[in-house]
């Protein structure tokens, strides 16, 4: 989330799309009521009506994996009406950039792609320069060449008559969402959306986002209370484990992981510091540096000195155009490479996609440890439906582990707060901290390295350890290693820090390896004053957005809003006068106007803003978005893999011959593996109804937690699937009754639940029907062991940025069952 | 003091913590189900289940609307079963709050009588013979705690105080929803204890919505008639 959620509250518009907030999320509908009964719209797209959708305002349904037609047609909407904010777009956004003359798009690609490779070459993805190196601008957005203008080709194409026959959106819905959303364009309106997997977990994904962050940035929606992006995030950490670099692309503070080809520190440092000639961004991202070695003193300690080069050559470094992502390792273990697993924390015999290929993959491993609260469908996948448990050979060795509860430390939500938990009960029987096993296998892996040797010790050896106190996980550690030390007397910032002294913030830190940090983000959480994410004062801001500063701590630097300075005109002054963030009050010397101070939440930089109160421009002025290297939001955004702009591609497998928007059927740069267990099944009459999968309230996840629980079984006791009344009429099912739900991957048998909830789509001129399931079941529990995973259905592909599986959209049969 | 419950169905969202609140603080034992072709689960209410969040799809004036109705004991301010009982040891009302209470003395008493006497259709019977049903959490509300299923409620949904309070949110939020759904009413709002704000036909939600002698056994009807009126009368004075 760029804002929090409290923050719903302050919105004039929420567009819930791609996430189900009332059933997963329901806290969040606290905040949602409130903005409603403030006099707020509430919209809710979603395939199917959901109990989201039964309290908004508005419900449009839309075929599942269409939503960049949907949006795209909401962006020509309030283009070609003028609906955006024009002061924001051209002072704030890179709207106003001119294009490389060689950029282009054709028939549903974007100039450089290479049909070999599967892959773009971004080369003409960039902008005219001037003289200085400063992007050129036409403030006046008449140049064609300017962002907005290929922006208003791009979409020129997403007609309502087009868009309704890709989305199977009736226009008429498609045009009440567009106008009471674009409503929030006007000043000192916001609007926001919530998202979640329904965004993410396509091929897509990523390009379904970066859709919506070109209307908020259109409509002057980031920054502001009520406005943003916002990730609702699957589980209560996630936020903290992607902080954290729970995942192969990034170390730490969403830094570049190293590439094999980077052959020395200096290397990697240049390739992680972008450059910006303009006096006025601030261009926050050339700090990593600083940033990354802090964090190599943090992994290695005193073995990170200048002359090994901080400790860079033990890092892992991934081969290049190599990907290590969830796909790729059940890929590699599928195929045999693979020959041990830790499962921590995690049920992918159930929560993977193509779990069939998964289960299968796990009898080629020669172990597996299984960390868990209880016993799960992967620990004992060898007992599992299919499985021969005197052919697999896999060594399953199971580690009990303390629940949240149990335990101390933090967590951090989809707000960015970082909120401090203390140990309630004792951990029962054997079971440990996940720290306290972390620490220990450290330990064990430190001593047999030590004692045996081995291919490449070093890393393991050198690595800094020592967070255990009296033989005991110590989060307090952890916690203090994350926010970083002065490992040496310094005064920084003209202020004086002895040895030993906890960072302040990231302004702090510095890269000739006196200091240290876990990760920069984090910097400021934990300092002399204390752990700043235990803090509890319900004390709000003066503006009464409810910021709570000194509730928690938010990365970065306690900043609740990110981005907002783009809450201010150029003088400083909030567009939103009630709701506002921050604002920015000069003071006057001899009759000049001389910086003054920023109130409200944090700002993003201390820089005064760009104009004084009488209009006048100011040479120490800052553009907002100072994590954007030019300063500014991209509209154009040439960092993916799949274009600077938003683009519809059908899912992989999907209902239609032919994309109705381009000659390119599917996203040309989305990762398809290649084993037998990797099949599609594309207009292919054995599977002619779309699936899609999803979450209900009752059940956690994979339903681990919750399928044991009595009294959340009795609430949902059998996996589901939905379907219309016009689709059960066609094929004869009744309402409650057993049926097989079918993938060319897989099937299941799930109970039939007829609903209005689910309309069949006119597509183009057919009519397509829609089913979902529910994918929190497993056969572990109920103990009838019928209740399976909807994920031996969904397929082994997704977003060519990210490779989150496209469990969204994928093609099915369904079909009653035939007994005895 | 006298309590009372709201419950604004137009901000339910049927997430159901309420139901599990309940079983939770009252460690009641959970029933096997099966899903009936309807997320609404269990069935009914009973011996074991004083709470049940009912979800019916209606399609109203060309809208298809999803309504919820978090169905439960309302503790009557005249409650029939308490006549019918005439056993103050089974059934009495608790002076302070108003709760309406069941005891294990209940065994004794005419269950099929009890439970046809109910406008609403609460009481269930267990296998002791005993009867059942919300309890208002006395024990919490002694304590100066909320009702469990109050606690738990994200969204406003579920409301609990003196009943002078509950009856001026009921009537603030009436007078907003009726901008929006002009069918909109509090339910027998002078005749109950938990006092429901309904968006369109109460009928529409839940069979037993609102009390009507239509309900009710015909052994109770005329001794009841004076208390209810019929369903189509039941405009609250309050609106």
């Amino acid at each position: 989330m760029t804002n929090h959620w409290i923050d719903l509250k302050n919105s004039d518009c929420i567009l819930i799309m791609g996430s189900n907030a009332a059933e997963n999320h329901p806290i969040s509908f606290k905040y949602v009521t409130m903005a409603q009964q403030s006099g707020g719209k509430v919209i809710s797209v979603d395939p199917r009506f959901t109990r989201t959708s039964s309290k908004a305002d508005i419900y449009a349904p839309l075929r599942s994996g269409t939503d960049i037609a949907f949006l795209g047609g909401m962006i020509k909407y309030i283009l070609e009406n003028k609906l955006y904010n024009e002061d924001y777009v051209v002072n704030y956004t890179n709207a106003t950039f001119l294009l490389n003359n060689d950029y282009a798009f054709k028939d549903g690609l974007f100039s450089g792609f290479d049909p070999q490779k599967k892959s773009y070459n971004k080369s003409t993805w960039t902008f005219v320069n001037d003289e200085k190196g400063i992007p050129k601008r036409d403030l006046t957005l008449k140049d064609p060449r300017c962002v907005i203008n290929l922006l208003k080709d791009h979409y020129s194409r997403y007609d309502l008559a087009l868009v309704s026959k890709i989305t199977g959106t009736p226009e008429a819905n498609l045009m009440e969402v567009y106008k009471a959303y674009a409503a929030t364009g006007e000043k000192g309106k916001a609007g926001t959306i919530m998202y979640a997997m329904g965004w993410t977990q396509h091929t897509v994904g990523v390009q379904n986002i970066r859709a919506m962050s070109i209307i908020q940035s259109l409509l002057a929606n980031m920054g502001v209370a009520g406005g943003g992006v916002n990730a609702l995030r699957g589980e209560s950490n996630v936020q903290g484990s992607t902080d954290q670099a729970l995942l192969w692309h990034i170390l730490p503070g969403y830094t570049n992981i190293p590439k094999a080809s980077q052959a020395s520190l200096d290397v990697f440092l240049a390739s992680i510091k972008p450059e910006s000639k303009d006096p006025m961004s601030v261009n926050w991202k050339q700090n990593y540096p600083k940033y990354a070695v802090s964090m190599f003193k943090s992994f290695f300690g005193e073995n990170a000195t200048k002359e090994n080069e901080f400790g860079y050559h033990l890092l892992p470094k991934p081969d290049d155009g190599k990907s290590y992502s969830w796909l790729d390792i059940f890929d590699e273990m599928y195929k045999g490479s693979i020959k041990g697993f830790f499962a921590w924390g995690m049920n992918p015999a159930c929560s993977s996609s193509n779990a069939g290929k998964v289960r299968k993959g796990m009898a080629k491993l020669d172990w597996m440890v299984n960390v868990n609260l209880f016993d799960n469908e992967t620990g004992s996948f060898w007992k599992g439906p299919g499985m021969k448990p005197s052919k697999i050979k896999t060594e399953v060795f199971m580690l009990p582990a303390a629940v949240s509860v149990e335990k101390e430390g933090s967590i951090t939500n989809s707000g960015r707060w970082m909120q401090w938990r203390y140990e309630g009960p004792k951990p029962l029987g054997n079971s440990k901290p996940d720290g306290d096993i972390i620490m220990e296998l450290g330990n064990m892996l430190k001593e047999a390295y030590k004692k045996d040797g081995g291919q490449f010790p070093d890393p393991i050896l050198k690595l800094k350890w020592d967070y255990m106190t009296n033989g005991k996980y110590d989060p307090h550690k952890i916690a203090k290693e994350i926010n970083g030390y002065f490992l040496e007397d310094a005064t920084v910032n003209n202020q004086a820090f002895k040895k030993g002294d906890l960072v302040p913030s990231f302004v702090f830190l510095q890269g000739d390896g006196k200091t240290s940090s876990g990760n920069w983000i984090y910097s400021g959480s934990y300092t002399g004053k204390g752990n700043m994410s235990a803090r509890k004062s319900q004390k709000d801001v003066a503006s009464n957005i409810g910021l709570f500063p000194e509730f928690a701590w938010a990365w970065p630097v306690n900043r609740r809003i990110i981005y907002n300075r783009a809450a201010v005109d150029m003088t400083g002054k909030p567009n939103d006068e009630k709701r506002w963030v921050v604002k920015y009050t000069f003071e006057q010397k001899d009759g000049k106007y001389v910086p003054g101070k920023w109130e409200g939440d944090v700002p993003d930089g201390p820089a005064p803003p760009l104009q004084n109160p009488d209009g006048t421009p100011r040479a120490d002025g800052k553009h907002p978005f100072i994590m954007q290297k030019d300063g500014l939001a991209a509209i154009f955004g040439p960092g993916l893999a799949d274009g600077p702009f938003p683009e519809h591609y059908e899912p992989m497998e999907c209902p239609v011959e032919k994309n109705f928007m381009s000659g390119q059927l599917v996203n040309p740069t989305a990762p398809v593996y290649g084993t037998d267990a990797d099949t599609f099944a594309t207009c292919d009459p054995r599977f002619p109804y779309v699936g899609t999968t999803y979450r209900v309230s009752e059940h956690w996840q994979t339903g681990l937690m919750t399928r044991p629980q009595a009294w959340l079984l009795e609430l949902q006791p059998q996996v589901f699937v939905e379907m219309s009344e016009e689709l059960a009429k066609l094929k004869g099912i009744k309402n409650g009754e057993r049926v097989k739900v079918a993938s060319v991957r897989g099937a299941i048998e799930c109970t039939a639940v007829v609903t209005k909830r689910f309309k069949p789509f006119k597509i183009g001129d057919s009519i397509v029907h829609e089913v979902g399931m529910p994918y929190n079941f497993g056969w572990r529990w109920p103990v009838s062991g019928k209740e399976e995973s909807p994920n031996l259905l969904t397929p082994s592909t997704g977003d060519p940025n990210t490779r989150i599986p496209e469990t969204k959209a994928f093609m099915v049969n369904i079909s009653k069952i035939k007994r005895g | 003091m006298s309590k009372s419950f709201f419950i604004d169905t137009t901000v339910c969202t049927a997430c159901r913590g309420c139901q599990v609140a309940c079983k939770q603080w009252k460690n009641l034992p959970a029933e096997i189900t099966k899903n009936r072709g309807t997320i609404e689960n269990p069935a009914d209410v009973s011996f074991n289940t004083y709470k049940v969040v009912r979800m019916r799809e209606e399609v109203i004036d060309g809208k298809l609307r999803w309504l919820f109705f978090p169905e439960q004991c309302r503790h009557c301010i005249e409650p029939p079963c308490l006549d019918t009982a005439g056993d103050k040891s089974a059934i009495f009302k608790d002076d302070a709050t108003g709760a309406v209470i069941y005891t294990a003395k209940t065994k004794g008493l005419n269950a099929k009588e009890i439970i046809e006497s109910c406008p609403y259709n609460i009481p269930r019977k267990g296998k002791n013979g005993a009867l059942a049903k919300c309890d208002m959490c006395l024990d919490r509300v002694q304590n100066g705690l909320l009702p469990a299923c109050v606690k738990t409620c994200p969204t406003g949904a579920m409301n609990f105080g003196e009943r002078d309070e509950m009856l001026a949110i009921a009537n603030k939020r009436l007078g907003e929803v009726k901008k929006i759904s002009q069918a909109a009413r509090l339910l027998d709002a002078d005749d109950v204890r938990v006092i429901y704000l309904v968006a369109y036909n109460p009928e529409l939600y839940h069979k037993f919505a609102v009390a009507s002698v239509d309900n009710l056994g015909i052994t109770r009807q005329t001794a009841l008639a004076k208390m209810f009126r019929p369903v189509k009368n039941i405009a609250s004075g309050l609106v």
